[in-house]
C-alpha cells in the first residue's frame, strides 16, 4: 500500500499561505509548547528520551527539557500509565505515550478501571487530567500484535475521551485541548501519518476535542472516517467525482464522545453513507456509526450503509496479505458505486 | 545510572515481628488511648456493618477488616495531614482513621448521597479529597501505580510528602506490585508500601499462591528497604511505620513493611471460609490486637475500669450517630445517573471551529 500524499482542509478558504509541516513534527512542536508554556507537563513513555520515541516524535525533547520531565520508563505499561493517572490526579499535566495500542492492553486495568472510573467512583471529586498517546494502526507488515486499530475498542468507555487525528493540524493541535481537558484524553496517532505532511497548527486557530469536520464538501454520498483511513477515503473521493460522484467526507476527528449532529446533518443531505475504518467490522465503532445512523437518520436514508473495515483477521504479516486486509481507496470506491447504485 | 549506582541500598530485611511484652516508657496514656479508640472505632463499626448487611441495608460486597485494626491504626500515625493514602477494598478502617467522618463512610456503604462518594463508590471505593484518601480500589494491586503517580507528582514538584500505599498479600502476585516497586525505586520515589499480609488472597492460602512467602525479599530485591513486624501489636505497627515513613520524608525512597496479620472473619460476606480450619482462626484470635493492647494497658496500669469503659462507649455512640446519619440519607435522584462521567465543560470546548 502507499501512504497518500495528505492535502489542505477543504472547507476552510485559505486567506494566505500556511506553513507547511509533517504529522511527526507537529505533534513534537506541540509537545515542546505544551512544556514551555506549563512546568506541570512532562512526557513519559517508554525510549522516550534517549532514543528519542519509537517513531521519533520527542526526538531532541530530552536535550531541552533533561530526564526529569523526558522520562524514559521501564518497560512497565501498566506501572507508568498508572503513574501518569496518580501524577495527574495530584497536581501534574503528564502526557504518557504507550509504544504501540496493542501495548497498551498491558495498562488497560489503569485505563479502564482507574482513568475512566476514579471521577466517578469518588462522587465528582477527583479529576484525572491525563493525556495518553498511543500508536495504532496497521500497514507495516508488523503483524498481529504491533497493527491492531483497536481506538474503537477504547471508545465504548465513558469517562475518556478518544481523539483520532487524521490531519497535522489536529495532530499537533490536539494536544493543548487534552492537556486543558479535566479527564482523560487518549489520543490515537495513526504511525503510519508519522511522515505525511500539511499545514501546520495554527496557535491562532485553536481546533476543539468536540467536533468532526466536513474535510471535503459534497452532495452525493457521506463518506465517515478518521485517522489513518482519512487520506485512503480523500483519495477514494477524488477518484469518485471523475465518475460524476460528488462524495463529502466526514472526519470524526474524535470516536469518544462522537459529533452525531455533523454525521447525521451530513447524511441528511447526502441520504448515503458508506463508513471507513481501519477497526474490525464485527462489534467496532463503525457498527456503532451505523446504529445511530439508523436510530436517528433512518428516513433520510435512500440505501443502506455500506461498511469498509479491516478483515476480520489478526493482522498478516505477508504484505499483499496485509493490504488485502486493509481499507483501501479501491474498496471505499467500490462501497460508494454500491449506495450510488452502480456497478462495475 | 543504575538505581544501585545512586542508592546502595539494603537488601536486607528488618525483623521485628516478635511478640512485644512490656511497653516502652514514652508511651503515654494519651497515646494509648487513641490507639485503642481508634481499633474500637473500626472494630464496633465494622460489627455493626455486618448486622446491616445481614438486614440488606448495605449490599454489594462488603469486606471486613476485624482483626486486621492494629495495622491501619498504628500505620496511619506515621503520616501527616499533607502525605496521602492509598488503600484497598477493605478499607473502612483506613478511611476512618485517616479521618474521612464515619457519618459519611456509612452513609456511602448506605448508598446514600449524603456519602463521601455520594453513593457512587460504595463499600469498596471509598474516596475523600479532603483528607487526600485517594481509595478504595477493588482491583488488586491496582493502586500501587496510582501511589508510585502520586509520588512522582510530589517529587517532581518538590514537597516533602509521602504517599502510604496499603495493599494486601495477593497484590504481591500481580504484575502491577513489581512493576510499581521497580519503578518507585528506580526513580526514588516518596512510597510507603504498607503490605498487609493476612495470610490469604479470597481463600487462597500464601503458601499455595508464592513460591517465596517471606513478602519483604520481595521489596528488598528491588532494593527498597523492607521491614516485616507483627501486625496485631499495634506499637510495633506504629514504631516500625514511622521509621519507614521518616526514612521516605527525607529523601530515602520507597520503603516497605510488611505486617503479619490476621483476618478473623470471612473474605466478604459471601465466604462460606470452606478453606481455612476453624481451630486456625482460633489460634489467631488468642492474637485479637485489641484484646492483646489492652491487656498490656491494664498490665502496665495505663487503662482503668472506667477509661475502658468511656472508650468503648465513645465507640458505640460514634457508631450510632453514624448509622442515624445515614439512615436519615437521601437517594440521589436518578436524573443525576450520567453524572460524574466527564466533569463539566469546560469553556475552551467552545472554541470556534
Amino acid at each position: 500500500m502507499t501512504v497518500s500524499t495528505p492535502r489542505p482542509t477543504p472547507t476552510a478558504p485559505e486567506a494566505e499561505p500556511k506553513a507547511t509541516t509533517s504529522y511527526r513534527e507537529a505533534v513534537r512542536e506541540a509537545i515542546r509548547a505544551a512544556m514551555r508554556a506549563d512546568e506541570r507537563v512532562f512526557l513519559m513513555g517508554e525510549d522516550v528520551g534517549r532514543y528519542g520515541g519509537c517513531y521519533a516524535v520527542s526526538m531532541g525533547l530530552l536535550e531541552e527539557f533533561g530526564e526529569e520531565r523526558i522520562r524514559d520508563t521501564p518497560l512497565s505499561e501498566s506501572a507508568f500509565v498508572g503513574a501518569g493517572i496518580g501524577a495527574a490526579m495530584n497536581g501534574m499535566r503528564p502526557i504518557v505515550e504507550i509504544m504501540t495500542v496493542n501495548f497498551s492492553l498491558l495498562a488497560l486495568d489503569q485505563i479502564l478501571n482507574n482513568a475512566a472510573t476514579i471521577l466517578h467512583m469518588s462522587g465528582g471529586q477527583l479529576n484525572v487530567p491525563v493525556v495518553i498517546r498511543i500508536a495504532t494502526g496497521g500497514g507495516r507488515q508488523l503483524a498481529a500484535q504491533h497493527s491492531h486499530s483497536l481506538e474503537g475498542w477504547y471508545a465504548h468507555i465513558p469517562g475518556i475521551k478518544v481523539a483520532v487525528p487524521g490531519t497535522v493540524e489536529d495532530a499537533g493541535g490536539m494536544l493543548a485541548p487534552a492537556l486543558a481537558d479535566p479527564d482523560p484524553v487518549l489520543i490515537f496517532e495513526n504511525a503510519l501519518l508519522y511522515n505525511g505532511s500539511g499545514p501546520a497548527p495554527d496557535a491562532a486557530r485553536p481546533v476543539d476535542l468536540v467536533h468532526a469536520a466536513v474535510r471535503r464538501a459534497g452532495a452525493d454520498v457521506s463518506l465517515l472516517t478518521y485517522g489513518g483511513s482519512l487520506h485512503k477515503t480523500l483519495d477514494a473521493a477524488e477518484a469518485l467525482e471523475a465518475e460524476g460522484i460528488d462524495a463529502e467526507v466526514v472526519d470524526l476527528r474524535m470516536l469518544r464522545p462522537l459529533d452525531d449532529a455533523t454525521i447525521l446533518s451530513s447524511v441528511a443531505r447526502t441520504h448515503r453513507v458508506v463508513i471507513v475504518d481501519e477497526g474490525w467490522r464485527s462489534g467496532g465503532i463503525s457498527a456503532e456509526l451505523a446504529a445511530r445512523i439508523a436510530e436517528r437518520a433512518f428516513f433520510d436514508l435512500e440505501v443502506p450503509p455500506e461498511r469498509v473495515c479491516s478483515a476480520e483477521v489478526p493482522l498478516p504479516y505477508a504484505k499483499h496479505m496485509e493490504e488485502a486486509a486493509l481499507p483501501s481507496a479501491e474498496r471505499i470506491i467500490a462501497a460508494a458505486r454500491k449506495v450510488m447504485g452502480r456497478h462495475g | 545510572m543504575s538505581a544501585a549506582a545512586k542508592h546502595p541500598a539494603t537488601h536486607t530485611v528488618t525483623h521485628t515481628a516478635q511478640l512485644a511484652t512490656g511497653l516502652p516508657a514514652e508511651l503515654t496514656r494519651e497515646h494509648a488511648h487513641e490507639l485503642l479508640l481508634d481499633m474500637l472505632r473500626v472494630r464496633r463499626m465494622e460489627e455493626r456493618c455486618a448486622e446491616l448487611y445481614q438486614a440488606t441495608k448495605i449490599r454489594g460486597f462488603l469486606h471486613l477488616y476485624v482483626g486486621e485494626e492494629a495495622v491501619a491504626a498504628g500505620a496511619m500515625r506515621a503520616l501527616t495531614t499533607e502525605d496521602a493514602v492509598v488503600a484497598t477494598y477493605r478499607e473502612h478502617g483506613h478511611a476512618l482513621i485517616r479521618g474521612v467522618p464515619m457519618e459519611s463512610i456509612l452513609a456511602e456503604m448506605y448508598g446514600k448521597q449524603e456519602g463521601c462518594c455520594r453513593g457512587r463508590g460504595g463499600s469498596m471505593h471509598l474516596f475523600d479529597a479532603d483528607t487526600r484518601f485517594y481509595g478504595g480500589n477493588a482491583i488488586v494491586a491496582g493502586g500501587l501505580p496510582l501511589a508510585v503517580g502520586l509520588a512522582l507528582a510530589d517529587k517532581l514538584q518538590g514537597r516533602r510528602r509521602v504517599t502510604a500505599c496499603f495493599f494486601g498479600d495477593g497484590a504481591v502476585a500481580e504484575g502491577e506490585f513489581h512493576e510499581s516497586m521497580n519503578l518507585a525505586a528506580l526513580w526514588q520515589l516518596p512510597v510507603l508500601f504498607l503490605c498487609e499480609n493476612n495470610l490469604y488472597g479470597m481463600g487462597t492460602g500464601i503458601e499455595r499462591a508464592q513460591s517465596e512467602t517471606h513478602l519483604a525479599l520481595k521489596a528488598a530485591a528491588y532494593r527498597v528497604p523492607a521491614w516485616d513486624v507483627d501486625g496485631m501489636d499495634v506499637l510495633a505497627t506504629e514504631d516500625t511505620a514511622r521509621k519507614a515513613a521518616e526514612a521516605v520524608r527525607e529523601g530515602g525512597g520507597p520503603h516497605f513493611v510488611e505486617f503479619r496479620t490476621y483476618r478473623f472473619r470471612a473474605h466478604s460476606m459471601f465466604d462460606p471460609e470452606l478453606y481455612r480450619d476453624k481451630a486456625e482462626v482460633a489460634t489467631w484470635k488468642e492474637r485479637d490486637p485489641i484484646a492483646l493492647f489492652r491487656a498490656r494497658l491494664r498490665g502496665a496500669d495505663l487503662l482503668g475500669d472506667e477509661e475502658d469503659a468511656e472508650l468503648e462507649a465513645l465507640a458505640a455512640d460514634e457508631v450510632e450517630r453514624a448509622v442515624a446519619f445515614a439512615e436519615a440519607g437521601t437517594w440521589e435522584d436518578v436524573a443525576e445517573l450520567e453524572r460524574f462521567v466527564y466533569s463539566d465543560p469546560v469553556a475552551s470546548e467552545e472554541v470556534a471551529r
